[in-house]
């Protein structure tokens, strides 16, 4: 329990956090391999959580006009169009339909194909939001997640620029700061979350963390088997700069490419460091100014001891060529 | 369900506006101006930021660094000016950390989405959060500055005044510096990069806002620690910021160009400018001192603005946070690799 607080493997927050009896974490394990793009869980999520509409605009990426996640976007599927590397297998049997401009410059051959990615809050096992909050607004659920109490927020917006995912956000209209909450009142009633009820496809598989780690770790393999050479979980390892995400996935292609940091870092990893500099500068602010008091008289003293002794020494000069 | 206008999600689109586009593949380049440090290339999402820049307005948090300087540091320096014995400036600098801090205070209360919220501040105390520990650091400093201020203005209780003013010089410098953890405790790549460096920047910036004030409102003779303090927190500045500069690699970019670069030339000029006016004349001629002063509050000014516009810059384009973080995993997978191979050399597996 003691010692990484802060950064590094933490095998269970929620007791770390003071949770007594707390349920087994939970988790979501996003399979990107599987989504179709159907949105089904931006709906749902909105839906469930009564979440404002936020810009009804063309945004001219693909498909995918949310743009990003935000304070009123729980979820958000990106939608990636790209010539792939080499030819994507087919599964047997499944018609191909040729897709418009396929045959555009600079395919070398590959196949257009699309990347489709439902990205959520991360749930980090060390989440600089909630490290960060001065109110004590955000906090750990029993369940290992992660969630912003309203009542409590006063909109500092600390916590937007701490999250390393680009998550969590302030609503203009109204001040606070908002994100998933993993549905923190489903979970309560045995439900699970909204977004994970509304796929279609799986590709949003919620269940304790444990569990959906080792699946996760299966499907990889299996994907790389069938020759899918980029695919990759991304978030799952409790090594890494966040203790693991409580949210992780299965990407295709670099996190870069879905607007993901490739290698994200709690910052408050740093803030034993950061304290000490900060201390080591204020003794210096202290130590500058207690110079600045004594140095212009010790100046001031030493410039009129030598005057004085260089008048001494003149004066014994003078007398000495009068001798 | 109520509406939540998003202004930046009805801009025009980047992809529409040319540059990126849905066109696969899309290697990022850069448009324009040559980028000064080669970018390694890789691919975004439609060059959306990867990270949230935050919702601050400069003008409330920018303008709470440099006041907060302004104030801690003038309690220390206000404090050695009473200690001795140089009553007018010590008052001046005394009235000037009251106003600092109540202005400082007032633009953070101002700049919450929830500002009748602000006593949330301090319904916990946690170590983890520097916006906490700050809330807590005004709440004790505020009213110490308050009482030396008070004391000194109307001439009562003095023996409770100069402990006011010694508490006060005491916490000033804590004020001063913790704003530089508040900055470099987040993601954003230009203050999280700079973390070890950016208290020392903070640091000088802030004894050089009080030293000016110290120049423009005391008497000249009483100015010698001021002229001092002047030319020694230019120097350190002028060192900090190399230092930041340094090491944040090539999102010091950020800092360079744009709004960030031409804030932080005007500060690099008035802070030298200021600090050579007053070392060298400010001892003798009034206007001098006076102007000197006035320059380095503004160089001070400038200097907290560039930090924070450079901030805002690195949050907002996505290379920043992409880039070192690439790097880092890079370096770390050369370094994993070259331990692969030499501790299979040292079991023999290599053979000769
Ligand atoms: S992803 Fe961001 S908002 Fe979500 S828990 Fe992690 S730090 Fe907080
Ligand atoms: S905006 Fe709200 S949730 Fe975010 S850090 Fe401030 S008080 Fe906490
Ligand atoms: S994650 Fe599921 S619900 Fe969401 S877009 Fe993909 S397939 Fe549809």
């Amino acid at each position: 329990m003691k010692g990484n607080l802060l950064s590094g493997p933490e095998p269970d927050p929620s007791t770390d956090a003071g949770h007594t009896d707390a349920p087994p974490r939970v988790g979501f394990f996003t399979d990107t391999s599987v989504c179709i793009g159907c949105k089904a869980c931006e709906v749902a999520c909105k839906e469930w959580n009564a979440l404002p509409e936020d810009g009804l605009s063309f945004s001219g990426m693909s498909y995918d006009n949310t743009q990003a996640l935000s304070a009123s976007t729980w979820r958000h599927v990106a939608f990636i169009e790209q010539s792939a590397p080499s030819a994507v297998p087919t599964p047997e049997g499944r018609a191909e339909l040729p897709l418009a401009g396929a045959e555009a410059p600079g395919t070398d051959g590959g196949q257009m194909r699309w990347l489709m990615s439902s990205d959520v809050c991360k749930h980090c096992t060390h989440a600089a939001c909630l490290d960060v909050c001065p109110t004590g607004s955000l906090f750990r659920t029993e369940y290992g997640t992660v969630v912003v109490q309203e009542d409590i927020c006063n909109g500092c917006g600390y916590c937007v620029p701490a999250c390393p995912y680009g998550v969590i956000e302030q609503r203009p209209a109204d001040g606070r700061a908002f994100k998933c909450t993993m549905c923190y009142d489903r979970l309560g009633a045995g439900q699970e979350p909204a977004c994970a009820k509304a796929c279609p496809t799986e590709s949003i598989q919620f269940g304790p963390l444990d569990e959906l780690r080792e699946r996760a770790a299966l499907r990889v393999d299996q994907l790389q088997e069938a020759g899918v050479t980029g695919a990759r979980l991304y978030g799952h390892d409790p090594q890494d700069g966040v203790g693991g995400d409580g949210a992780f996935f299965l990407l295709l292609d670099e996190p870069a490419v879905y607007g993901l940091p490739p290698d994200p870092q709690v910052t408050t990893r740093d803030l034993p460091a950061m304290w000490r500099h900060a201390g080591a500068a204020g003794v210096a602010l202290a130590a500058g100014t207690v110079l600045s008091f004594t140095l212009p008289s010790v100046l001031r003293a030493a410039a009129s001891a030598a005057a004085s002794a260089a008048s001494a020494a003149s004066a014994a000069l003078r007398g000495g060529g009068a001798r | 369900m109520t509406r939540d206008d998003n202004p930046g999600r009805d801009a025009v689109p980047a992809a529409l506006r040319g540059g990126g586009g849905p066109d696969g593949g899309r290697r990022r380049k850069r448009s324009g101006e040559e980028p000064m440090v080669p970018r390694a290339q890789f691919q975004d999402y439609y060059g959306k930021p990867v990270i949230k820049p935050p919702a601050w307005s400069a003008r409330d948090i920018a303008g709470y660094f440099f006041l907060g300087g302004l104030a801690g540091a003038g309690s220390a320096l206000a404090a050695g000016a009473h200690l001795t014995g140089r009553t007018s400036t010590a008052t001046a600098l005394k009235f000037s950390s009251l106003g600092g801090v109540s202005l400082a205070t007032a633009a953070l209360i101002h700049d919450l989405g929830r500002p009748a919220r602000f006593t949330h501040m301090l319904r916990v105390f946690k170590p983890t959060s520097p916006m906490s520990v700050g809330s807590w650091l005004l709440a004790l400093y505020g009213p110490t500055a308050g009482a030396a201020a008070v004391s000194a203005a109307t001439g009562l209780m003095p023996r409770a005044g100069a402990v006011a003013t010694a508490g006060a010089g005491l916490l000033g410098p804590a004020v001063a510096t913790y704003t530089a953890v508040l900055a470099a405790d987040t993601a954003v790549p230009a203050w999280h990069g700079a973390h070890r460096e950016l208290p020392y920047l903070f640091a000088a910036s802030a004894t050089a806002a009080a030293s000016g004030m110290a120049l423009a409102a005391g008497p000249l003779r009483e100015n010698a620690p001021a002229r001092c303090a002047a030319a020694l927190s230019a120097t350190a500045d002028f060192v900090a910021d190399r230092a930041v500069e340094r090491r944040l690699g090539m999102v010091a970019e950020t800092l360079r160009t744009g709004r960030a670069g031409r804030l932080r030339r005007a500060a690099r000029v008035l802070t030298v400018a200021g600090a050579a006016s007053a070392a060298l004349w400010g001892h003798r001629s009034r206007p001098a001192a006076v102007a000197g002063g006035l320059a380095l509050l503004a160089g001070s000014a400038c200097t907290r603005f560039a930090v924070f516009a450079a901030g805002i810059a690195s949050a907002t384009d996505p290379v920043y946070t992409v880039a070192p973080q690439q790097a880092r995993l890079d370096e770390q997978a050369r370094l994993d690799e070259r331990a692969g191979l030499d501790e299979r050399a040292g079991s023999g597996e290599l053979g000769g």
